[in-house]
């Protein structure tokens, strides 16, 4: 997927003036947070379950190339044809290959954001294959020619009413209101698409090195048709997701659903370890998984490493003050967030995303929630030292920063210096005790609200003045 | 018991009274309180813009300042987490300050905490009266577990009616910079946070940041709202309504 995040600024101010999107976003929000906030509060034991986890993912980057050996030759074992692309041309490649040697006319897809990062789709078509969503977020912004905007939500950033229309048009069928009858409906339309098509894609939300097998966690039924109807299955995934065993999968099960959705656990728990057996009744006859490496072993081996452990339940943008008001398109990537703002400039190069790790207040709201521990402040913390080291900061901010600490190392001139200010600021402050208009930086301040005045002398002097009296 | 007061820039700048209720109270705690003369910033600006090197050297300068006291007390949870949950990391290339940090970081209490878990303070002298909402900064919250110590401060207040609003742990879109290279952004979420307040009837906002403190006034000012005080929790426990500077 081509990436835009180098719009953020403009992007994000213009998404808070677009009020369905506001609307859709805050009934999002209301939705993910206060689940989350119950059923984690059921757990006793949450913070324990937390601190497990991440030592467990942990330990898999730790020896991430024995437990993807090992979860190869156990693949292979099961009879899976195991792929490995370095590139996103490669992945693209892997797969239309798939799907030309067993002549796939038609694939049905399931969610995938490997997929998104590759731009897998438009690729496919492009060699003449049809390509159908059929998660239903994915299926309504697939109609809608559109990219997801959130990484379990796909078309979290549209309204019911949007899905509507969108269906009316491209259905061809009488406008429906009703979230269930729209449901129907794309399932009505899905259906003949499960029954004939020759390829399904899926991603992989875990590999267990145990058994050799893929997992996807899913609400909706289609990732369970896709995964079994076809005669060929390929799952799409990336490295980092090898975890060692099924022991280690139920404990990141106990997280990712209740994270992600606030459910205790999904409606399908789906694992696949190789094709169709001769005593199996359904199945694919070829089941091949293609691991992607792009960024990962890069990352893998630097100061961005914990950002791997991330398990894709999205609860760090469900809980970003401001994923929650620009929503997930302005981060102009395939992850948009906290975990977005770290991963896309880790992914693509920190020149191609500067903004985003800025566009954070770091309050951590993003870290407490993280069910493996990510400290994302941290990270975008660290992405803004390399900014900063390889001159990456605008003029402007460069600038302030050497003032400010020419200052402030020098405390005899910043007493004078806050001396100074503390007296301007109270006369220009005037009888309303408010700065409503400042100029340079502080323009970007008072634009949007007053600076309450400085009350004329700092406490510096006060304090001093008045400890000097007290003593005479 | 010597106290190290550190009030940090913006208190020093913008808002005295906040210093000034500070050495009262650890006065009345019965603390010397100790004011190093050449304190100016903990060095976050720099640490959170990427600047890491002015970020040590101030931070070093903080480490030695305060080398000769029991306890350091700050009334921000911004700079107290700064000093707490990060100088380590500062220093981390920097073994022979990395010591220095620990020993100071164990040392170092937000106010309200050093009020509530230090010296135990459980009566004020204060004319205010009034509802109150608390405002949860996120720097104190998530990096410093300063939850209940305000509140239980305030309780102890005979006149003051704690009414809690929702999401008062959500951040204000202060950000430091972010405030002003993200306007856009950062004033739609302090507009939420305003609102939410608002919805109190509160009398007063009262929190322990000065960040948090300037953004949310800031706000309430622009939209017209004269009304609500906006204060900080030391203010509040001595009857400072944040005009004084003397």
């Amino acid at each position: 997927m081509e990436i835009t995040s180098q719009d953020f600024k403009a992007v994000s101010s213009a998404k808070l003036k677009d009020e369905k999107l506001q609307k859709a976003l805050f009934q999002a929000k209301d939705g993910f947070v206060v689940s989350r906030a119950k059923v984690i509060k059921d757990l006793d034991n949450f913070e324990d379950i937390r601190q497990a986890a991440s030592e467990v993912r942990d330990h898999c980057l730790a020896h991430l190339d024995e437990y993807l050996e090992a979860w190869e030759v156990r693949a292979q074992a099961s009879g899976t044809v195991v792929h490995w692309a370095e590139s996103y041309e490669e992945l693209n490649a892997i797969v239309v290959k798939i799907a030309q040697n067993n002549q796939v006319k038609k694939i049905i897809k399931s969610k995938s954001m490997v997929g998104e990062e590759t731009g897998l789709n438009e690729y496919v078509e492009g060699h003449g294959i049809e390509v159908k969503e059929t998660d239903l977020g994915e299926y309504i912004i697939q109609q809608a020619g559109e990219y997801p905007s959130h990484i379990i939500a796909p078309a979290t950033h549209k309204s019911k009413e949007d899905v509507s229309e969108l269906f009316a048009k491209k259905h061809q069928r009488p406008r429906l209101n009703d979230a269930e009858k729209l449901t129907h409906e794309a399932r009505e339309i899905l259906r003949p698409h499960f029954l004939d098509a020759d390829m399904g894609i899926t991603g992989a939300n875990f590999m267990i090195a145990e058994t050799g097998s893929t997992v996807i966690v899913t609400n909706e039924g289609n990732g369970r048709m896709t995964t079994t109807m076809p005669r060929v299955h390929v799952a799409i995934s990336s490295i980092e997701k090898c975890i060692p065993t099924l022991d280690d999968f139920a404990l990141m099960m106990r997280l990712l659903p209740r994270s992600a959705t606030g459910q205790v656990i999904s409606n399908y728990v789906s694992m696949t370890t190789g094709p169709k057996r001769e005593a199996d009744l359904d199945g694919p006859g070829e089941f091949h998984v293609v691991i992607l490496d792009v960024g990962r072993t890069r990352v893998l081996g630097s100061e961005l490493r914990d950002a791997l452990r991330c398990i894709r339940c999205g609860a760090c943008m469900n809980h970003c003050p401001v994923y929650q008001n620009v929503g997930g398109h302005a981060y102009g990537w395939v992850y948009p967030g906290p975990i977005g703002s770290v991963l896309t400039p880790a992914y693509n190069g920190i020149e191609n995303a500067i903004d985003l790790p800025n566009a954070a207040t770091l309050c951590n709201q993003c870290g407490v929630v993280c069910p493996v521990k990510i400290p994302l402040p941290d990270l975008m913390r660290k992405l803004r030292e390399k900014q900063y080291e390889k001159n990456l900061k605008s003029k402007t901010e460069r600038w302030s920063l050497k003032v400010f600490a020419y200052v402030a190392i020098r405390p005899q001139l910043y007493s004078i210096v806050t001396r100074v200010m503390a007296r301007a600021g109270k006369i220009l402050g005037g009888n309303s005790g408010q700065i409503k208009r400042m100029i340079f930086v502080g323009q970007d301040w008072t634009k949007h609200r007053d600076l309450p005045t400085p009350r004329g002398r700092t406490f510096r002097d006060v304090y001093l003045n008045k400890k000097k009296t007290s003593k005479r | 018991m010597r106290v190290g007061l550190f009030v940090t820039c913006l208190a020093d700048v913008m808002r005295p009274s906040i210093g000034l209720a500070a050495v009262d109270l650890l006065e009345r705690a019965g603390c010397q309180v100790i004011f190093p003369e050449n304190q100016t910033c903990c060095g976050q600006p720099a640490y959170n813009a990427g600047d890491r090197l002015t970020a040590q050297e101030l931070a070093r300068k903080v480490v030695s300042e305060f080398a000769d006291v029991d306890y350091v007390v700050i009334p921000s949870g911004s700079c107290g987490g700064m000093i707490k949950a990060h100088y380590e990391d500062l220093f981390s290339d920097l073994p022979k300050y990395k010591a220095k940090a620990q020993w100071l970081s164990a040392r170092t209490y937000e106010l309200t905490d050093f009020l509530v878990n230090v010296v135990h303070m459980n009566s004020f002298e204060t004319s205010f009266q009034g509802t109150i909402t608390y405002h949860d900064s996120c720097a104190g919250l998530r990096e410093l577990n300063i939850k209940q110590q305000p509140r239980q401060l305030l309780r102890t207040l005979p006149n003051v009616e704690l009414r809690e609003m929702p999401g008062a742990e959500q951040c204000c879109g202060f950000g430091g910079t972010f405030s002003v290279k993200y306007g856009d952004i950062s004033s739609r979420i302090v507009d939420l946070k305003c609102d939410d307040l608002e919805g109190t009837e509160a009398d007063a906002v009262v929190l322990g940041d000065l960040g948090c403190m300037l953004n949310i006034e800031g706000k309430l000012r622009r939209r017209g709202n004269h009304k609500t005080k906006v204060l900080h929790i030391a203010e509040v426990l001595t009857g400072r309504n944040g005009e004084e500077a003397e």
